[in-house]
């Protein structure tokens, strides 16, 4: 018999029940909670008189519709009262039923999926929902980690479960070792733009190869963020020491016996060596260069020095109708330079790309520059109040704001434009977050996906460019 | 939730491939607390021409004549004809609130987002998966019959055309049930409420780590 992939394993380890039927219950070890997708759920329990199954699985903050800006007045400074009742109601109910949130004003606010890892709240092993579809980016530290909606965080509140068939086993192989420039972002876009954003559907994908053993926490995040974006609802990455190394210490981290027999454990969440999956990509990572999105889907991406598609040259109608479609929306012409495109603004942010070492990379490029006049304006939106702290202890904060860059508070920002940062009509964005769609980042918005240090090249000059050419 | 068991209706013809929930409900309506509601503000960017706000009155915008639902021979719609990946893009169910709220009981797709399949099943919608060379054809018939109806049976998992034919489609039985029966699938799995005990327990003794507050 074939051995287990780290998906079967994690499967295995959560099962509560296998039906008759072909569904399965799964035991869900953490629930994290933010204001958009929880409220009807928790209407729902009060509704049906039901009590949540174990509080202590649940962690809670604000984070979609908080503002960037003013945040000393927390709740009162959310001028729109719709996203105001949104956040006063999130903090009703964690009061209500004891479920620990982190509030606006607290420093560990952020979005959740900053927050998770960053607390050590999310640890190697466990299984975690959030309503949200982002909820993947903890793959990254072996967990069976995905997205649900919002009658499946009622569920999970209520019986600490989830109804679910097994998905199939997909590996995503990233051969060799990453170009220098070359980021996490870079790499899961090549393989979004290689398997398309319905190519991971029905499947659990594990990301492996020398090159994703490279990468830092940070990086596997960002690439287990957008499995989502190749239609995996999880996206996983094995454990190995730069995981053990990033979860010590954190405040809900296990201490003494308990963390030695925690690591003893998390060392088998790996796929055994004759696991067989159901299907294998693999990529080389020395042929992945910085990638840019063109059109309104994550899978419209191309190399910095491609050019926007030729709709002519498509030989499916379906897609040839969409790259029509997308050109039109993203007002670009067939066979123009991807670094033609001319920039409004510049996002750095979202919990693609929020994290301490994606400012980093973002700081190392804009340093000693200035933001392109070209701009109307380039914001950093840090994805929580501690990288927002350790970002200042590092002195980003002043290169941000040396280069012309805004230095915003933590939150789900510009991504999704629920606050009020957004695009005007027509504008063009190089944007660290994940979905291009059309309206996105604001009505009539056009967003090119790419990674910090490419954002940071496009704010000084205003328009796409090589990275690796700053960086020499 | 409302039962499913069967259903026959006029079909909406949505021509375009990774149909995404910013699209069917865009994002500054996610900021209500109910779960109805939405209807008015489905694919409101596709179906008015103005910027949509939460607080409006829909009815005196400007549609957009050209958009699917906004021609007459489909106002009564409540199947949609889908293309590929429809669905894709989050885990909010507003997006099969809005859909249901305005009036459909059936999406038929060569293919859906996990996701979003997943959550129609929650609110009384059925998404069908038929083939592709099936869904070409039944976009011609659509396109030159006014006021084409199909005919959706869960029970027999089985989907007719005004002309007799039929096609058959998949569905887990576990969903079927649910939405045939109009369950409640948390008082479901509540009945295995001991089960969830007994795993609870024997993870407290190999997994501590995973119970208790932690950083408090």
């Amino acid at each position: 018999m074939a051995g287990k992939t780290l998906y079967d394993k994690l499967w295995d380890d959560h099962l509560v029940k296998q039906r008759d039927d072909g569904s399965a219950l799964i035991y869900i070890d953490r629930q994290l909670l933010h204001e958009v997708t929880s409220p009807q759920a928790f209407e729902g329990l009060r509704l049906a008189g039901r009590k949540p199954w174990r509080i202590d699985a649940n962690i809670a903050t604000p984070d979609h519709n908080v503002p960037t800006t003013d945040r000393d007045r927390g709740v009162d400074g959310i001028v729109d009262p719709v996203s105001r009742i949104q956040v006063e109601t999130l903090d009703k109910n964690c009061d209500e039923f004891g479920i620990l949130e982190f509030k606006i004003k607290d420093q560990r606010q952020g979005i959740v999926h900053v927050i998770g890892p960053e607390q050590g709240a999310t640890l190697p092993g466990m299984s975690i929902v959030c309503g949200d579809s982002h909820t993947s980016t903890h793959g990254a530290f072996g967990c069976l980690a995905h997205g649900i909606g919002t009658s499946e965080v009622e569920h999970v509140l209520a019986t600490q479960c989830l109804v679910q068939k097994k998905m199939k086993n997909m590996l995503v192989k990233v051969n060799g070792t990453l170009g220098s420039g070359v980021t996490g972002k870079d790499v899961v876009l090549a393989i979004i733009g290689k398997i398309g954003t319905a190519g991971g559907t029905g499947y659990a994908i594990e990301f492996g190869g020398e090159a994703i053993r490279g990468l830092s926490m940070e990086g596997r995040m960002t690439i287990c963020n957008m499995s989502i974006e190749a239609g995996a609802r999880v996206g996983m990455v094995a454990v190995d020491d730069t995981t053990i190394e990033y979860v010590r210490g954190r405040p809900f981290s296990p201490e003494g016996e308990q963390w030695d027999s925690a690591v003893n454990y998390w060392r088998s969440l790996h796929s055994d060596d004759d696991a067989e999956f159901d299907k294998v990509v693999e990529l080389e990572g020395s042929e992945i260069k910085p990638q840019v999105s063109w059109g309104t889907s994550p899978e419209m991406v191309v190399g910095v020095d491609g050019n926007v598609p030729d709709p002519d040259k498509e030989q499916d109608p379906i897609k040839r109708e969409g790259i029509v479609r997308a050109l039109k929306y993203m007002g670009l012409q067939a066979n123009m330079p991807i670094t033609d495109i001319k920039l409004d603004r510049v996002f750095i942010g979202s919990c693609t790309n929020s994290r301490i070492e994606d400012l980093r990379e973002a700081a190392a490029v804009v340093k000693g520059r200035k933001v392109s006049p070209i701009l109307k304006q380039a914001m950093v939106v840090p994805g929580s109040g501690l990288v927002k702290a350790q970002a200042e202890q590092e002195g980003l904060d002043k290169i941000f704001l040396e280069a012309g860059l805004e230095w915003r508070d933590p939150g789900c920002s510009m991504c999704l434009a629920m606050n009020a940062d957004k695009l005007g009509q027509g504008e063009h964005c190089a944007s660290t977050s994940n979905r291009n769609f059309e309206g996105r980042q604001g009505f009539g918005g056009r967003t090119h996906l790419v990674s910090p240090a490419m954002a940071a090249a496009a704010a000084v000059t205003g328009h796409f460019v090589d990275v690796r050419e700053l960086m020499n | 939730m409302r039962a499913f068991t069967q259903h026959q209706g006029v079909v909406a013809p949505m021509d375009r491939s990774n149909v995404d929930t910013d699209m069917i409900i865009p994002k500054q309506f996610l900021k209500s607390i109910k779960r109805t509601g939405f209807g008015p503000n489905l694919f409101d960017e596709l179906r008015y021409l103005d910027e949509g706000r939460p607080d409006q009155d829909c009815s005196t915008r400007p549609i957009n004549p050209d958009f699917v639902l906004n021609q007459d021979r489909y106002k009564s719609a409540s199947v949609l004809l889908a293309r590929r990946n429809f669905g894709c893009g989050s885990s909010r169910e507003h997006a099969p609130w809005a859909l249901e709220d305005y009036g459909f009981r059936v999406i038929i797709a060569p293919s859906f987002a996990d996701i979003f399949y997943n959550n129609c099943f929650k609110n009384g919608l059925l998404p069908i998966v038929i083939k592709e060379e099936v869904i070409d054809r039944l976009f011609q018939e659509v396109e030159q019959n006014e006021g084409y109806e199909l005919s959706v049976d869960l029970e027999a998992r089985t989907v007719t055309t005004p002309s007799g034919e039929t096609f058959t489609f998949e569905v887990d039985d576990f969903r079927r049930h649910c939405l045939l029966n109009g369950l409640d699938d948390i008082g479901v799995t509540l009945e295995d409420a001991e089960w969830i005990q007994s795993y609870e327990q024997s993870r407290r003794k190999t997994a501590p780590w995973l119970f208790g507050a932690g950083g408090q």
